[in-house]
């Protein structure tokens, strides 16, 4: 299919250049109009992304709406973009949770609004970015870039630890992106001058390179995802982020990761792949159990829910390395599902704490006769977040189990294990918060949701029903390119 | 015995220059009083006549004066080129900041233009020699710019320091050369290739003269473990003769290592790449390690230049065109990154106030939110974070290396440079995540405020779009070897 609009362009610069906007607009005299501009930015955004989908043959497994000029000529470095159906749904994500987070921080922010609104823009244009390179360099300096806007809105705009969390995000993620990069320039070397992701796909490489590479990758990605046990920055950054930082973090910058090994890791490396599978397997495995079990003694919401997305990237993880169609799959719809839940679940939190200005389980109780709508929307976020039947945290989960069954019971048996601990920690925090009687004078003042909040959080409740009840639209795009990789990682490189 | 008059034609704009500089000091003596500003503009018209000589006898073809003592040859000429730019923007820079501070004479205009006139000789020169008048030119003006504050125990202290110091690193490369010359009888840089590879002379000989050589280049450059004197001299100079000594000398130094070690001494690259990887290595570990300790910004500087210093000497060790045009537009990153930063730190001075600490950082972004973003990229940069300049810098340099096949050096760079990031990184959150101590407005005058933007922006432009500058630094190296 041609298509000779530059689309990808568009999706990446279009906000972007309203994020520069928004900057421009300067002090917080003009902070209603940085808002508006913020909003039609992120709606313009989705709207431009639409296309993406309509127009996505999923039949083909080869990359479309490819745009490859030369950036620069000194290393070969090709201004190459393009998306599969693994980018293209996280593309979608991503614009997606852009105007909602604009949203949330509408009145809640209220120092430096149009830095705060500006730099959710550019991220997201950058995040983009990230999603459809084809050139390593291009990918890199997208990467990278993604870290100086989320930097600044934990330092900025976030708690009272929030300096030692944002400066240890930012090293933690760098440590892995360092030796990703030189990687790359490893494999340019060997490629005989190419940063071409698509020509490291053909190449042959020895094992034990591979296995290098493998690890340098693997640093990076998995800092990113986290995997246990490089998992320690999550927590810190998700509880002193602002609750929109808390959202792009959880929603969107955690996929990075995913789709880091799914572009990188597995084609490049397949024999790497295969011979530390189980050790992945392993790693997630203790992501999903032991994490899974830390979260239940959480006192603080947010931590909980961060260990919680710990748990539930681990399954994706999980997912990946069984190497099989239903775990490759599953882990994707994990991933796009795990977007709107976590998101949903820090937005809930926000509103809890707009409100009483605390994040511990113990400062609330009895909400539910104060809030009965947020406390039905709460409800359905974490029984999503629980992996219920119907929502869409149960298609991932599902569809990664059974792959799982086919490798090995026992794995299989630990992942489920899942269902019971996510239930655990998910509702027991549910019951405490909302449910008992009301706890503190505090909480007997709560107001209901505004019609703003309203609007967020039935979006993303439809969202999360409709993948929960009909998946195939998201599978259907991503089954041909799924496919394609594993038919490309059985094959030997060596 | 009849005199053959040189040729002077490749010399013309140091000519020109020593010519400029007499009549700067003249026009100062004369002007006196309040038209201090003479000097100044004399000064800024001199360098673009310098500019203008050099342009416009550009040529890639090299031509040699003087008994093949003095060349000019494409690499002398754009490294010349860089020199007065960055020269004329330390001057606007640092113009409001010495007037404050009652240093506004004649002697700090002439002393620039005679260490611009000892790098311009430096870069130029083709015989060992020359490259050390050159070299001493500079050093002599150098230490005069140190201590132009004489009433202040810091500047004289770091004067002090900093002659003492570049007096033995002197020695060092003089003895150097004078056991090169006992093993080869030239001083030529072009017979001495020659000599060498003919294998006429004595191996050891040149060995141990190599190592005195590669140990006056490391003070030179501040390398570790040479380094001891930068971080005394930049914190006890003005900011503006700190400014200028962190930029301009550092692209002679390229230009320096070029001709004695690369065009001088190539053929005895494997003795030399060994050395250059312990210097380039403890350079990045002290360099960056100490520069966390620090709470002097100009001292956390002079330790970011010595781990900056220590990624150049990784350029060379790949010892091909490819490597030395990374390290060329490693240099070229450096000083435009390094120009911004003073000019930055001059700009939160006024006058009766040093902003001297990594404190009087705090709250830039409510002070200015326009000259935050400024030292934003201009930190990143520093730190390597793309999309500014300093990451491109630092793929093209890692590049090589790997290249090279020393990829446990590149993975050990980037380590270290992940340990600089950190103070980088506190540096911005001293502008963003603090509040301010002062409400003091910043006010620069209007030629400040235009080149710092430029500065800034350009380190971001030139990240986007790096073709341009890797283009010229690959365009420069080639036609000079």
């Amino acid at each position: 299919m041609s298509f000779e609009f530059p689309l990808l362009s568009l999706i990446i610069w279009l906000p972007i250049i309203f994020g520069i906007a928004v900057f421009a607009t300067g002090n917080d005299r003009n902070a209603q109009l940085a808002r508006s501009i913020a909003l039609t930015g992120s709606i313009l955004g989705i709207l431009v992304a639409i296309p993406l989908y309509t127009s996505f043959d999923s039949s083909l497994a080869t990359m479309q709406f490819v745009e490859n000029h030369v950036w620069f000529e000194r290393f070969n470095v090709n201004y190459h973009l393009g998306v599969d159906g693994i980018s293209m749904p996280l593309i979608l994500l991503n614009c997606f949770i852009t105007p909602l987070v604009i949203v949330a921080g509408w009145q809640v922010i209220k120092t430096r609004v149009s830095q705060y609104m500006g730099a959710f823009l550019v991220m997201s244009g950058i995040v983009n970015g990230v999603f459809s390179s084809l050139d390593a360099i291009l990918f890199y300096v997208f990467w990278e870039a993604s870290l100086i806007p989320m930097f600044l809105i934990i330092g900025i705009w976030g708690g009272p630890n929030r300096v030692y969390a944002a400066i240890k995000f930012f090293l933690y993620t760098l440590l892995g992106s360092l030796l990703m990069l030189i990687a790359f320039i490893y494999l340019y070397q060997t490629s005989g001058g190419s940063f071409s992701i698509q020509d490291y796909h053909q190449l042959a490489i020895p094992m034990t390179p591979q296995i290098l590479i493998f690890v340098a990758f693997l640093l990076a990605f998995a800092v990113k995802v986290p995997m246990w046990p490089v998992h320690t920055w999550l927590p810190d950054a998700h509880v002193e982020a602002p609750t929109g930082g808390s959202v792009v973090l959880a929603a969107i910058l955690l996929k990075l990761g995913g789709y880091g090994f799914l572009r990188f890791s597995m084609p490049i490396a397949p024999d790497a792949s295969h011979y530390l599978a189980d050790m992945m397997i392993l790693l997630s495995l203790v992501a999903v159990v032991y994490i899974g079990l830390i979260a239940l003694m959480q006192a603080d919401m947010k931590k909980l829910i961060a260990y919680s997305s710990v748990a539930h990237m681990g399954f994706v993880t999980l997912g990946f390395f069984l190497l099989n169609a239903y775990g490759i799959e599953g882990a994707m719809v994990q991933m796009i599902s795990h977007g709107f839940i976590s998101g949903a679940m820090f937005l809930c939190v926000g509103v809890l704490y707009d409100r009483l200005h605390s994040r511990q389980i113990a400062d609330y109780g009895g909400v539910v006769n104060k809030m009965p709508t947020f406390a039905a929307f709460f409800m359905l976020f974490a029984m999503a977040n629980a992996g219920l039947p119907g929502t869409s945290g149960f298609v991932g989960e599902f569809m990664v189990i059974m792959g799982t069954i086919k490798i090995n019971f026992w794995y299989a048996f630990l992942a489920a294990t899942t269902l019971i601990f996510g239930a655990a920690y998910t509702l027991w925090m549910y019951k405490r918060v909302i449910f008992g009687a009301v706890a503190s004078p505090a909480v007997e003042e709560l107001q209901d949701i505004s019609k703003r909040e309203f609007v967020l959080l039935a979006i993303l409740a439809i969202s999360v029903l409709w993948i929960g009840i009909y998946p195939f639209p998201l599978t259907e795009v991503m089954h041909a390119t799924v496919d394609q990789l594993l038919a490309h990682v059985s094959i030997s490189k060596l | 015995m009849n005199f053959i008059s040189p040729e002077f034609a490749p010399a013309y704009s140091e000519i020109f220059m020593l010519v400029m500089v007499c009549v700067v000091m003249l026009a100062d003596l004369s002007a006196g009083g309040n038209r201090r500003y003479v000097a100044y503009l004399l000064t800024q018209i001199t360098l673009m006549g310098c500019g203008l000589l050099t342009f416009l006898s550009f040529t890639t073809e090299a031509s040699q004066t003087f008994s093949g003592m003095f060349v000019d040859d494409a690499l002398a000429d754009i490294l010349k080129l860089m020199v007065y730019g960055t020269v004329s923007a330390v001057l606007i820079y640092s113009h409001a900041y010495i007037s404050d501070r009652g240093l506004l004479r004649g002697e700090f205009f002439s002393l620039i233009l005679f260490a611009t006139l000892g790098m311009m000789v430096m870069i130029s020169a083709s015989h060992f020699l020359t490259l050390y008048i050159g070299l001493e030119l500079l050093s002599l003006s150098l230490y005069a710019l140190v201590a132009l504050r004489r009433d202040s125990i810091m500047a004289t202290e770091a004067a002090m320091k900093f002659f003492v110091l570049g007096a033995l690193a002197s020695g060092f490369l003089l003895y150097g050369m004078s056991l090169i010359y006992g093993a080869t009888g030239t001083l030529h840089v072009s017979q001495l290739a020659q000599i060498i590879q003919s294998e006429a002379s004595s191996k050891e000989v040149l060995v141990v003269g190599l190592v005195f050589v590669v140990a006056g280049i490391g003070f030179k450059l501040s390398a570790a473990p040479f380094h001891m004197w930068a971080p005394d001299v930049y914190e006890g100079a003005p900011t503006a003769v700190t400014l200028f000594i962190g930029s301009a000398p550092k692209l002679a130094a390229f230009g320096f290592v070029m001709r004695l070690l690369v065009e001088g001494l190539g053929e005895m690259v494997a003795d030399w790449q060994g050395m250059l990887i312990i210097l380039a290595v403890m350079s990045m570990a002290v360099g960056n390690i100490a520069a966390i300790a620090q709470s002097n910004i100009k001292r956390m500087l002079a330790y970011s230049t010595i781990s900056h210093m220590g990624f150049l000497l990784l350029g060379f060790i790949s010892a091909d065109s490819n490597g030395y045009s990374s390290a060329l537009f490693y240099v070229i990153a450096y000083v435009l990154m390094t120009l911004g930063t003073f000019a930055m730190i001059m700009l939160l001075c006024r006058s009766g106030f040093e902003a001297e600490n990594i404190s009087d950082f705090k709250g830039l972004n409510k002070r200015n939110s326009w000259y935050a973003f400024i030292a934003l990229v201009l930190m990143l940069s520093l730190a390597g974070i793309p999309p500014m300049i300093g990451f491109y810098a630092k793929l093209a340099v890692l590049q090589a290396v790997v290249n090279a096949g020393y990829i446990w050096l590149a993975v050990a760079a980037v380590l270290f440079s992940l340990i600089g990031a950190f103070y980088y990184l506190r540096i911005i959150k001293m502008m963003y995540f603090d509040e301010p101590e002062t409400d003091e407005p910043i006010l620069p005058n209007n030629d400040v405020k235009i080149l710092l933007s430029a500065n800034g922006l350009a380190v971001l432009a030139l990240g986007i779009f790096p073709q341009a500058l890797m283009g010229f630094s690959l365009y420069a190296i080639q036609n000079s070897m």
